[in-house]
C-alpha cells in the first residue's frame, strides 16, 4: 500500500474544499474525503495484517524514502508499524465523526472545513513520519488550525483560550525542536528515526535531551502541570475543534513521548521514569478530583481527559511491555471516547443552549438517542467492562503491577483509586443531565439527533465497543511494536 | 408482548440451567474456552465459562427465582407506558445476564466483568423511576460504594497476576500455585477480595447503599436482594475457598465482619417504619450470617443459606410489593394494619416467609440457619451466643412487621380502605411458588441427626467445596442446641405478638431514636468522607488550579510582555539616547577586555 495516499487524500480534499462554490459542496466534499480516508485507514489495517501474516517482520512496513535536502540529510521518510496503523485508524474515525457533527456550521463554512482537514492532514503525516524533521513539520501543521478554529468559531473567552493554547503548544514545540536538534548534532547529523534508534547516544547526553522532548510532547498530551490549556481550550473550542483537540491532538503528544523521547532515548527514560510516574499519578487523581467540582459539561470532560491521559503517561513511565501496550490502548480508547463525549456535549448544547449541568435534567425523556450515547460514553469513561476504557486501564494497571517495588505499587494504587472518583463525577453528570425530572419546560420541544449526528455517534460507539468486547485485534497490532520499544529500553 | 419475551428468555435460561445441573450432577463439570480476551505479555486471559456444582447451583437460583420475579413484574409494572415497560425488562434481563456471567466465568476477570455489569444494572434499576434526585442519589450511592469494593477486587487481581501470573480458577487453586504464594500474599489477596465482596454484598463498612436501593421498583428489590447482586460476594468467597482456607486471619475477619453486620443491621431493622426498609436491613443481616458461615469455614452452609434466603426473601419482597400495590403505593407500616382479611394470599405467603426467615422448623430457614449456627458453635462459643441473639432479633423484627401490617385496626385513609384488593394471579402465583419453596427448600440439607445422608447439598458441592474435617459435636448436643434456638425463637414471636397486636406509635427516644436513624452511620460517612473529599476537589479546582498553575502560566505570559515593554524603551528613536548607549557599551567592552586580558 502506498502511504503517500494517506497524506495525498487530505491535501486533495482541502484543495477541493477551497475550490468549491457553496456550502453544500463544501460539506459533501469533506464528508466524501473523510469517508475515503476512513476506507483507506481500514485498508491500511488489513494490508498491514496481511504483510505481518506473510511473515514480513520488518520493523516498519510500506516504507518510502525521498531526499528532501541532501546537504543537511533531511529526508522525506515514511512508514508504519502497528502503533502508527492504530493511530491512523483512530484519526480517521475521529475526523469522520468531526465532519459529521459540524454539518450545521453556518459561519465561514468553507474555511472551517478547510482547517479541519488541514488539522487531519497534520495528524496523518505525523503518525507516519519516520524522519524527525518532517514529523516536526506535520506537528506544526496541526497547531495553527487549532488557534484559528478556537479564535473564530469558538465561544466564551475564546481569544484568551486560543492564545493560551497556541502559546503553550508553541512552547512545547520549541522544546521539541531543541530536543530534535540536540539529537541531530549528537547522533551523526541524522533526523532519521530508524537510524537514530540504532545509534548509541551517550547516557549523559540522553539525560539532557530527554526532558526537552518529553516535556515538549508532554505539553501536547496535558502532562501535569502543563495541562491548563486543555480545559480552557476545550471549553472555548467549537464541537469538532474539541473533538480533534482531545481525540487526535493530545494523542500526537502521547505518540511523541513514546516514539521519539522514550524510544530514542531509553537511558533518559529510565533516568526520569519515576518523575513521569509521579506526575502522571498526580494528574490521574488530581484531574479526577478537579472534575468532580466542574459544573460545565465541557470542563468536566476536559479535566477528565487530563485524568485519563494520565494513564497513557503512567503506562509509558512504567517501562514494561504490558504497560506500554496499555498506554497505547488507552490513547486509542481515550481518543474515541473523548471525541464522542465532546460530540454529545455539542449536540446537547446546540439544543439546550447551555452546558451547565445544573440547568439540565430529564434529557432522557426528550432526546433518548443522545442521552443513551451520553450514557454509554460515560460508562466507557468510568471503565465499565465491555467498553474500551476498561481494557485499556486494566492493561496499564497489570503492566504497572509487574514492577515489583513499593514505589510503583503505591503509584498504581493511587492511579487505580481514580476509578472510584471517576464513577462519582460521571454518575453525577449523567444523573443531573439525562436522568431526573425535566427541569426546563422549553426542553420538552427539543428534537433528538439528526442523521449526521446519529452517524457520528454510531461510528465512535462502534469503535469503543469493538475494542471493549474483543480487544485482541488491537492488542496484536500494538504489542509487537511495543516490544520493539521495550527491546531498546532493556538494551537487547 | 415485551413481558412475554422478557420472561421467556429467562425461562429458557432456567430450562438450560436445569440441563446443566443434571449434567453436572452426573459429574460432568467442565470449562469451556471461547477466545482470548486479554493477551498481554505472558498473560493470557481467556473468555471462558466454568460449569461445575457451585456455578450450576447459582444458575438455578438466579434463573429460577429471577423468572418468577420477571413474571411478577409484568403485572406489577403494568401501569408503565410501553416504552418504559420495555426499558424496564431490558434492564432486568441485562441484570440476569450479568449475574450469569459472574457465576459462569472461569476466571476472576470474567467474574469481574459480570460483577461490574451487576453494579451497572443495579444503578439503572434503582434510578429507574427518574422521579426525583433522591432516587438518583440512591443509585449513585449504590454504584460508588460498589466501586470502592471493586477497586479492592481489582488490586487483588493484579496481585494474583503479579505473583502467579494467572487468574483462572483451575490454575489459581491448583496445589502448585497455592504453594507458590506466601501466606502474607494470600492474606492480602483474600482480604482485598473480601473488601470487594463487602461492597457487593453490603457488609460493614460498605452496607449503607443497600437500604437506599429500595428506591427502585419492588420486584427489582426482590431481584437485587434475593436472587442476584448481593449473593455475588458470597459466591466469590465460596469459589475462592481454597485461598481463604489458607489464611486464618482473613477467615476471622470475614466471620467477625459478618457477625457484626448481622447484629448491626438487625438492630436497625427493629425500628424502621418503611416496609421495604425493614426487609432491606434484614437482607443485610442475613448476608452477615452467610459471611459468618464462610468465615468459620462452613462454605456449604453459607451457600445453603444463599439458596433458602433467595426463596424467602424474594417471597417477602414480592409479598411486600403486593401489600404496597394493595395500599396504592403506601410503604409506611404505621399507615397499614389489619390487612390479613383483605389480602389473604399475600398475608399467608408473607407469614410463611416470616416463619422461614425466623428459622422455625421445619421451614427452610431453619435448616440453613441451623447449619450455620452449628458450625459457629463448633468454632467458637462466644460467636455462637451472639449469632443466636441475632437470630432472635430477626424473629422479633420480622414478626413485628407482620403484626403491624396485617393485624390490628386499619390505619390508612378511607379511600385506601375501599380500594384495598388482592393482587392479580401473575403476582400471587409466583408468591405461592416461592412460598412452597420457602417451606420445602430446606429439605436438601437435612442434618445428619435426623437422616443419614440427608445433607445432599453439601455432598453435591463437595467437588468444589471440600468437606471440612473438624471437631464434630455430638448428636445430643446438636439436638439440644436446635431445641434451644427453636424455643427461644418461638418465645420471641409470642413476645412480639403481645407487643404489636395493638400498635400505638410514639416518638422514639434515646436508643430507639438512634436505631431509627440507623446509628447515624450515613451522617458519619457524610462528615468524614463525602464532605472532606468534596472540599479537596474544591481546593484543587479553585485554589490550586486557578491560583497556582494558571497564575504561573499567565505569569510567564506577563513576564514576556513586561520584558518586551522594557526592551521597547531602548528603541526610542532619539539619536541622542542611541549615541549614549553606544558610548556606554564601548566603555563596558573596554573594561571587560581589560579584565579578561589580565
Amino acid at each position: 500500500m502506498n502511504l503517500l495516499l494517506l497524506i495525498g487524500l487530505p491535501v486533495l480534499t482541502a484543495l477541493a474544499v477551497l475550490l468549491s462554490r457553496n456550502k453544500q459542496q463544501v460539506k459533501w466534499i469533506s464528508l466524501l474525503g473523510s469517508l475515503a480516508q476512513l476506507g483507506l485507514a481500514i485498508a491500511l489495517l488489513f494490508a498491514f495484517r496481511q504483510e505481518r501474516a506473510a511473515n514480513n517482520t520488518a520493523q516498519m512496513l510500506f516504507e518510502q524514502h525521498y531526499k528532501l535536502f541532501a546537504a543537511l540529510n533531511i529526508n522525506f521518510h515514511i512508514g508504519v508499524d502497528g502503533i502508527s496503523v492504530a493511530m491512523v485508524l483512530l484519526t480517521s474515525f475521529v475526523v469522520m465523526a468531526g465532519v459529521l457533527v459540524s454539518w450545521n456550521i453556518e459561519k465561514m463554512t468553507k474555511e472551517f472545513y478547510f482547517l479541519l482537514i488541514l488539522l487531519a492532514l497534520g495528524a496523518y503525516g505525523f503518525f507516519i513520519s519516520l524522519d524527525l524533521f518532517i514529523l516536526f513539520f506535520f506537528l506544526e501543521i496541526s497547531v495553527i488550525p487549532k488557534y484559528l478554529l478556537i479564535g473564530i468559531w469558538g465561544s466564551g473567552r475564546k481569544e484568551y483560550s486560543a492564545n493560551k493554547l497556541a502559546l503553550m503548544l508553541m512552547g512545547g514545540s520549541a522544546l521539541i525542536l531543541v530536543g530534535i536538534l540536540g539529537l541531530y548534532f549528537t547522533a551523526g547529523h541524522s533526523f532519521d528515526l530508524l537510524s537514530l534508534s540504532k545509534t548509541n547516544i551517550p547516557g549523559n547526553i540522553q539525560h539532557i535531551i530527554f526532558p526537552f522532548l518529553f516535556i515538549g510532547f508532554g505539553v501536547f498530551t496535558a502532562l501535569f502541570p502543563f495541562h491548563t490549556w486543555v480545559p480552557d481550550g476545550h471549553s472555548s473550542a467549537p464541537t469538532a475543534g474539541s473533538m480533534f483537540l482531545a481525540g487526535i491532538s493530545m494523542k500526537l503528544g502521547g505518540y511523541g513521548c513514546l516514539r521519539v523521547a522514550t524510544y530514542l532515548l531509553p537511558e533518559g527514560a529510565k533516568e526520569y521514569a519515576n518523575i513521569i510516574i509521579i506526575l502522571s499519578a498526580i494528574a490521574i487523581l488530581y484531574g479526577a478530583f478537579a472534575t468532580m467540582m466542574q459544573k460545565d459539561l465541557k470542563y468536566i470532560n476536559a479535566y477528565s481527559s487530563v485524568s485519563h491521559v494520565g494513564f497513557s503517561l503512567l503506562g509509558i513511565g512504567m517501562l514494561t511491555q504490558t504497560a506500554i501496550t496499555g498506554a497505547l490502548l488507552q490513547m486509542v480508547s481515550h481518543g474515541l471516547m473523548t471525541a464522542l463525549f465532546f460530540a454529545v456535549i455539542g449536540m446537547i448544547y446546540d439544543r439546550t443552549h447551555t452546558r451547565m449541568v445544573a440547568e439540565m435534567g430529564g434529557l432522557m425523556k426528550v432526546m433518548p438517542f443522545i442521552s443513551t450515547v451520553f450514557f454509554i460514553v460515560g460508562l466507557c469513561s468510568l471503565g465499565l467492562p465491555g467498553l474500551s476504557g476498561f481494557v485499556a486501564e486494566i492493561t496499564v494497571f497489570m503492566g504497572s503491577w509487574q514492577v515489583d517495588d513499593t514505589f510503583h505499587r503505591i503509584a498504581t494504587i493511587i492511579a487505580a483509586m481514580s476509578i472510584v472518583v471517576t464513577a462519582v463525577y460521571i454518575l453525577r453528570a449523567i444523573g443531573q443531565t439525562v436522568m431526573g425530572p425535566v427541569k426546563n419546560e422549553n426542553f420538552l420541544q427539543l428534537k433528538d439527533a439528526t442523521w449526521n449526528e446519529k452517524w457520528a455517534a454510531i461510528i465512535l460507539v462502534a469503535g469503543i465497543v469493538a475494542i471493549g468486547v474483543a480487544p485482541g485485534w488491537l492488542n496484536n497490532l500494538l504489542r509487537p511494536a511495543a516490544q520493539v520499544i521495550m527491546d531498546r529500553i532493556s538494551g537487547k | 408482548m415485551t413481558g412475554v419475551i422478557g420472561c421467556g428468555v429467562v425461562l429458557a435460561s432456567f430450562v438450560l440451567s436445569i440441563m446443566v445441573f443434571l449434567q453436572v450432577k452426573d459429574g460432568h463439570s467442565q470449562v469451556v474456552d471461547y477466545f482470548n480476551f486479554i493477551n498481554v505479555g505472558d498473560l493470557k486471559i481467556s473468555f471462558a465459562f466454568q460449569l461445575d456444582q457451585l456455578s450450576s447451583l447459582f444458575l438455578l437460583i438466579i434463573t429460577g427465582v429471577g423468572f418468577l420475579i420477571h413474571v411478577y413484574s409484568i403485572s406489577y409494572m403494568q401501569e408503565e407506558n410501553p416504552g418504559q415497560f420495555g426499558r424496564y425488562f431490558s434492564f432486568l434481563n441485562l441484570f440476569i445476564f450479568s449475574m450469569l456471567l459472574l457465576v459462569m466465568g472461569a476466571n476472576y476477570v470474567i467474574m469481574f466483568i459480570g460483577w461490574e455489569g451487576v453494579g451497572l444494572c443495579s444503578y439503572l434499576l434503582i434510578g429507574y423511576w427518574f422521579k426525583n434526585n433522591e432516587f438518583n442519589k440512591a443509585a449513585n450511592k449504590a454504584f460508588i460504594m460498589n466501586r470502592i469494593g471493586d477497586l479492592a477486587f481489582l488490586i487483588a487481581l493484579f496481585w494474583l497476576i503479579a505473583k502467579i501470573g494467572t487468574v483462572s480458577y483451575s490454575e489459581v487453586f491448583s496445589a502448585t500455585n497455592l504453594a507458590r504464594l506466601k501466606s502474607s500474599d494470600i492474606t492480602i489477596i483474600t482480604l482485598l477480595l473480601f473488601t470487594g465482596a463487602a461492597g457487593k454484598s453490603a457488609q460493614i463498612p460498605l452496607y449503607t447503599w443497600l437500604p437506599d436501593a429500595m428506591a427502585g421498583p419492588t420486584p427489582v428489590s426482590a431481584l437485587i436482594h434475593a436472587a442476584t447482586m448481593v449473593t455475588a460476594g458470597i459466591y466469590m468467597i465460596a469459589r475462592s475457598n481454597a485461598l481463604y482456607s489458607l489464611s486464618q486471619i482473613s477467615m476471622n475477619v470475614v466471620a467477625i465482619t459478618g457477625l457484626a453486620t448481622a447484629i448491626l443491621a438487625a438492630t436497625i431493622a427493629l425500628k424502621q417504619n418503611d416496609i421495604k426498609k425493614v426487609l432491606a436491613y434484614s437482607t443485610v443481616s442475613q448476608l452477615g450470617y452467610m459471611f459468618l458461615a464462610l468465615g468459620v469455614g462452613a462454605y456449604s452452609a453459607g451457600v445453603f443459606h444463599v439458596m433458602t434466603h433467595a426463596f424467602f426473601k424474594a417471597l417477602l419482597f414480592l409479598a411486600a410489593g403486593s401489600v404496597i400495590h394493595a395500599m396504592g403505593g403506601e410503604q409506611d407500616i404505621r399507615k397499614m394494619g389489619g390487612l390479613s382479611k383483605k389480602i389473604k394470599i399475600t398475608y399467608i405467603t408473607f407469614l410463611i416467609g416470616c416463619i422461614a426467615i425466623a428459622g422455625i422448623p421445619p421451614f427452610s430457614g431453619f435448616f440453613s440457619k441451623d447449619a450455620i449456627l452449628l458450625a459457629v458453635f463448633e468454632h467458637n462459643k462466644i460467636l455462637y451466643v451472639i449469632a443466636l441473639l441475632g437470630a432472635l432479633l430477626t424473629a422479633f423484627y420480622m414478626f413485628r412487621l407482620l403484626f403491624i401490617v396485617f393485624t390490628g385496626a386499619f390505619r390508612g385513609t378511607d379511600e385506601q380502605k375501599d380500594h384495598t384488593h388482592e393482587s392479580p394471579g401473575a403476582m400471587t402465583i409466583p408468591m405461592i411458588i416461592l412460598a412452597i419453596l420457602s417451606v420445602l427448600g430446606g429439605l436438601v440439607g437435612i442434618p445428619e441427626v435426623f437422616m443419614h445422608g440427608g445433607d445432599k447439598l453439601t455432598a453435591f458441592l463437595a467437588p468444589v467445596i471440600p468437606l471440612q474435617a473438624g471437631e464434630i459435636v455430638s448428636h445430643n448436643t446438636e439436638l439440644i442446641l436446635m431445641a434451644i434456638s427453636s424455643l427461644l425463637v418461638i418465645g420471641v414471636v409470642v413476645f412480639a405478638w403481645f407487643l404489636f397486636r395493638k400498635t400505638r406509635f410514639s416518638e422514639s427516644k434515646g436508643l430507639g431514636k438512634v436505631l431509627e436513624n440507623k446509628w447515624y452511620v450515613d451522617e458519619l460517612y457524610e462528615k468524614i468522607f463525602v464532605k472532606p473529599l468534596n472540599k479537596l476537589g474544591a481546593f484543587f479546582n479553585s485554589v490550586f488550579e486557578r491560583s497556582v498553575i494558571d497564575d504561573l502560566v499567565n505569569g510567564v505570559g506577563r513576564l514576556v510582555n513586561y520584558g518586551s515593554r522594557q526592551l521597547r524603551l531602548l528603541q526610542s528613536g532619539q539619536v541622542g539616547s542611541y549615541v549614549l548607549l553606544m558610548v556606554v557599551s564601548m566603555v563596558l567592552i573596554f573594561i571587560l577586555q581589560f579584565f579578561i586580558r589580565k
